[in-house]
C-alpha cells in the first residue's frame, strides 16, 4: 500500500506545497465548471454567441495548443531526419510536452463540440472529405497516436522491457517522418480553417497565404518552446538529470535560438507578401491595423532581432527571455486571427467569460501536474535515473517492498 | 537508390539485405500514400461538379411584402417549433427591432428604414447557396445541398463542432447553447413537403404572394422581366443570382441590398476558397515522406562515412 502511494504522489508529506494548493484549486473550480457545462450546455458556461460560434476554447485550447506542441515534431525531424544528433537530450521531453499538449487539445475541443460522443463518426462515416476540419482531425488524432508510439519507449525503459525497447528503436525514423507529415497537414490546416469566412476574419489577416503562415510560425513556436520549456526542466527537475549526462543546454538553447531567427525572418518576410498580396495597406492606420502592426513588428521582427542578438553576443538568457516572448507573440497571432480579428465588424465584440478561461487554466494545469508525475518516474529528462535512484519499475518494486 | 547501392558496395551482403528491405518498407509506404492522396483528389473535386442552377428556388419580393409575418407562424407550425408569445397577427411592435433567426424560429421578418424614410419589410431565412459553404466545411457532411434545392441538415450526424456557421456567409445555422446534448437548428427549404408537391410552409401562407416559388432560371426570367415591366420599382439586380457561387433563394427589392442586411459578397462559390489548401494534401502526403526518408539516408550516410574514415585512421 506504502509505496504504492509513493508511486503514486510521491512523498505524502510533500504533498501540500503553495504550488499544489493554488493549482489544485483552480483544477477544482474547473471541473466544477466542465460538469456544469456538460449539463447545462454550452451556453451555461461560455460566451459563444450565434455570430461568434468559436471562443476561448478553440482559440486558446485548439489554435494555441496546437501550436505550442510543436516541439515534438520539430525537435524529432531535427535529430532523427537531418541527423544533428546533438540534440538528443532534447527530444524525449519535447514530446511529452508534445504528447501532453495534444491530449490538452482533444480534451478541450471534447468540451468545445455540442455532441462529443459522436467523434468517431469521422472515422466511422468519413463523409466530410471537402471539409478542412476533417483533414485536422483525422491528422490530429493520427498524430496522437504517432506521439504515444514515440514516446512510449520510456514506459519500456521504466518497466525493464528491453527487448521490446530495442525493437522499438527501428519504428524511430517512421515515427518521425510519420510527425513531419501529420503536422504539416494539420498546423496548416488550423490557418485553412478560415480560409472559408474571407467576409469575418480582418483583411489584414485573412490572406490565402494562412496555411503557409501557421505552418511557418508553428516552427516558430516548436523552437521557442523547447529553448523555454527545456530551460525551465533543467531549473526546476536538477535532481532528475542524470550525472552522465552532461550535455551543455546553453550551446543547444544558441542552436535553436539561432534556427529560431532564421525561420522568424523568413516569416516575417512572409507576412509582408502577405500584406502586399492583400492590399489594404489603408487599413494599417486603424485601430486593428495597430494590433496588426504590433503583432509583425513587435512579435516577429523583433524577437527575430533578439535572437539574433543572444546568439551573436552567446548570451543564453537573452535567447531564453526572447524564447519566452516568442511564444506570446504566437499567443497573440492565434488569438488574433481565431478571436479578437474574427466577426470584427459584429458588436458586441465576443469576450470570454471568466469561466471559460478558468476551465482552459485548470486544463493546462492538469497538463502541468501530469509532466511533473511523468518526469518524476519515467526517463525522461535522463535515461537512468527513475525514481528513488532504481533503474525500472521492476527494482522499484522490490526496494518500496523491502522498506515496507 | 544508387546512393544506397555505393554505400551497399563497401559493406558485406548484409548491409545489401538491409538497404532493399529498407527500399522496399519505402516503396510500399510511398505506394500506399499515393493510393490514398488519389481518394483525395477524387474526393475533393467532386463539389465542383455539382453544380446544379436547375434547382427549385423561391423568388422574395419585398416591394409586395407587407410585414403581416405571417410566413412565421406557418413556418413555426410546418417546422413543430414552439408557437411564439405574441401572436403573429396581432402585433407589429416586434417589427421595430431588429430579430435574428434562432433556433426556435427558422425564419424571421425585419423593417429596414432606407434613406428617404421608406419602409422595406424583408423575410430572412436560409439561402439554399447552390455551392453551400456550410456543406463543404462539415466535418461529417451532415449538411447537404438536395436535388430539389435544398440544403438539409441531418441530425443523426451532426458532431456539433459549429464550423458550418463559421463558414456560412449569411450566419445560418443556428446552434441550441442551453441544451446538453445540442443541435444545428435552420431552415430546410421544407423539404418533405417539396418531395411530396407541396409547397414550402412559408410560401404557401403569405397571403400577398411576395414569394413565388419555381424552378430557378424561370424565376430569375421572372425577376427580370418584374423589373422591365416596372424599372421604377426596382434595383436592378437580382440578389442571389451570383452571390456566393448563386443562391437558390433570389431577392428583388426597391433600395440596395446592402442597407436591407444582406451581406455584399462576391460571386466565388465558398467551397472554392479551401478547395485549393485541400487539393495540397496530397502532394504533401507524398513528396514530403520521400523527401524526408531522403534527408535521413543522406545524414545517416555521413555519418557513416565518417565512422569508417576514422576507423581506417585507427587501424594505421
Amino acid at each position: 500500500m506504502k509505496k504504492l502511494i509513493y508511486l503514486l504522489v510521491g512523498d505524502p508529506k510533500k504533498l501540500f506545497t503553495p504550488f499544489n494548493l493554488i493549482s489544485g484549486l483552480i483544477i477544482v473550480l474547473g471541473l466544477g465548471l466542465i460538469g456544469l457545462r456538460l449539463f447545462k450546455g454550452l451556453g451555461a458556461v461560455t460566451n459563444l454567441s450565434q455570430t461568434t460560434p468559436w471562443g476561448l476554447w478553440i482559440g486558446f485550447d485548439v489554435m494555441c495548443g496546437v501550436a505550442l506542441a510543436a516541439g515534438g515534431y520539430t525537435i524529432a525531424a531535427t535529430v532523427h531526419l537531418f541527423g544533428l544528433k546533438d540534440y538528443e537530450p532534447l527530444v524525449r521531453p519535447a514530446i511529452l510536452t508534445g504528447l501532453l499538449g495534444y491530449v490538452f487539445v482533444v480534451v478541450g475541443l471534447v468540451l468545445d463540440l455540442g455532441q462529443p460522443w459522436r467523434m468517431p463518426f469521422i472515422m466511422i462515416f468519413p463523409r466530410g472529405v471537402t471539409s478542412v476540419l476533417f483533414e485536422v482531425g483525422m491528422c490530429v488524432a493520427a498524430y496522437l497516436t504517432v506521439q504515444a508510439l514515440e514516446f512510449v519507449p520510456a514506459f519500456w525503459e521504466w518497466l525493464g522491457w528491453d527487448r521490446l525497447r530495442q525493437f522499438w528503436s527501428q519504428l524511430t525514423i517512421w515515427l518521425a517522418i510519420l510527425g513531419v507529415v501529420l503536422s504539416t497537414l494539420h498546423q496548416s490546416g488550423l490557418g485553412s480553417l478560415f480560409l472559408i469566412a474571407p467576409t469575418k476574419l480582418h483583411p489584414l489577416w485573412y490572406s490565402m497565404y494562412l496555411p503557409l503562415f501557421f505552418f511557418i510560425s508553428s516552427i516558430i513556436a516548436g523552437l521557442s518552446m523547447v529553448i523555454v520549456e527545456s530551460a525551465l526542466s533543467h531549473r526546476l527537475f536538477t535532481y532528475r538529470l542524470s550525472s552522465s549526462s552532461h550535455f551543455d543546454l546553453d550551446d543547444l538553447t544558441l542552436g535553436l535560438g539561432k534556427a529560431a531567427a532564421a525561420v522568424l525572418y523568413v516569416y516575417f518576410f512572409l507576412k509582408l507578401i502577405g500584406l502586399a498580396d492583400g492590399n489594404h495597406w489603408d487599413l494599417l492606420n486603424t485601430p486593428y491595423g495597430h494590433l496588426y502592426l504590433l503583432e509583425i513588428v513587435g512579435f516577429v521582427a523583433v524577437p527575430c532581432a533578439l535572437y539574433v542578438f543572444g546568439v551573436r553576443t552567446r548570451n543564453v538568457r537573452v535567447v531564453r527571455i526572447t524564447g519566452v516572448w516568442t511564444v506570446i507573440g504566437i499567443l497573440f497571432n492565434r488569438f488574433n486571427v481565431s478571436m479578437i480579428a474574427m466577426n470584427w465588424q459584429s458588436s458586441p465584440h465576443y469576450r470570454p467569460s471568466w469561466m471559460e478561461v478558468t476551465v482552459s487554466l485548470a486544463l493546462v494545469t492538469m497538463g502541468i501536474w501530469l509532466f511533473r508525475w511523468m518526469v518524476n518516474r519515467l526517463p525522461v529528462l535522463s535515461t537512468d535515473k527513475p525514481v528513488v535512484g532504481t533503474t525500472t519499475l521492476k527494482e522499484l518494486w522490490s526496494v518500496e517492498a523491502e522498506k515496507a | 537508390m544508387s546512393e544506397e547501392m555505393t554505400v551497399s558496395k563497401n559493406g558485406d551482403n548484409g548491409t545489401l539485405n538491409c538497404s532493399r528491405r529498407s527500399f522496399l518498407k519505402l516503396f510500399g509506404a510511398g505506394g500506399a500514400m499515393a493510393l490514398l492522396s488519389a481518394n483525395l483528389v477524387q474526393a475533393a473535386e467532386t463539389p465542383g461538379r455539382m453544380l446544379r442552377q436547375d434547382t427549385m428556388g423561391v423568388l422574395v419580393d419585398t416591394t409586395l411584402c407587407v410585414g403581416c409575418r405571417t410566413c412565421e407562424g406557418a413556418c413555426n407550425q410546418v417546422n413543430g417549433l414552439p408557437k411564439p408569445k405574441v401572436a403573429f397577427e396581432d402585433d407589429d411592435s416586434l417589427l421595430e427591432q431588429l430579430r435574428d433567426t434562432s433556433p426556435t424560429a427558422f425564419t424571421v421578418v425585419n423593417k429596414y428604414t432606407t434613406g428617404k424614410g421608406v419602409e422595406i419589410t424583408r423575410k430572412q431565412q436560409c439561402m439554399h447557396c447552390l455551392e453551400p459553404a456550410c456543406s463543404s466545411a462539415c466535418i461529417i457532411r451532415a449538411m447537404e445541398k438536395q436535388s430539389n434545392g435544398a440544403v438539409t441538415y441531418r441530425s443523426d450526424l451532426c458532431l456539433g463542432c459549429r464550423y458550418c456557421m463559421v463558414a456560412c456567409p449569411f450566419n445560418v445555422p443556428k446552434f441550441e447553447y442551453s441544451k446538453a446534448s445540442p443541435l444545428i437548428k435552420k431552415c430546410q427549404f421544407c423539404f418533405e413537403r417539396q418531395e411530396q408537391g407541396e409547397l414550402p410552409g412559408c410560401v404557401e401562407a403569405c397571403p400577398v404572394e411576395a414569394l413565388k416559388y419555381g424552378r430557378r432560371p424561370e424565376l430569375l426570367e421572372e425577376a427580370r422581366k418584374r423589373i422591365h415591366d416596372t424599372p421604377d420599382a426596382y434595383v436592378h439586380y437580382i440578389y442571389g443570382e451570383h452571390e456566393a457561387g448563386g443562391t437558390s433563394w433570389l431577392y428583388l427589392a426597391g433600395a440596395p441590398f446592402e442597407k436591407l442586411g444582406l451581406p455584399q459578397l462576391s460571386d466565388k462559390n465558398y467551397p472554392e476558397l479551401t478547395s485549393g489548401a485541400m487539393g495540397t494534401v496530397p502532394a504533401i502526403l507524398l513528396m514530403w515522406p520521400a523527401l524526408l526518408a531522403g534527408f535521413h539516408y543522406l545524414s545517416h550516410r555521413k555519418d557513416e562515412a565518417h565512422e569508417e574514415r576514422s576507423r581506417h585512421h585507427v587501424s594505421r
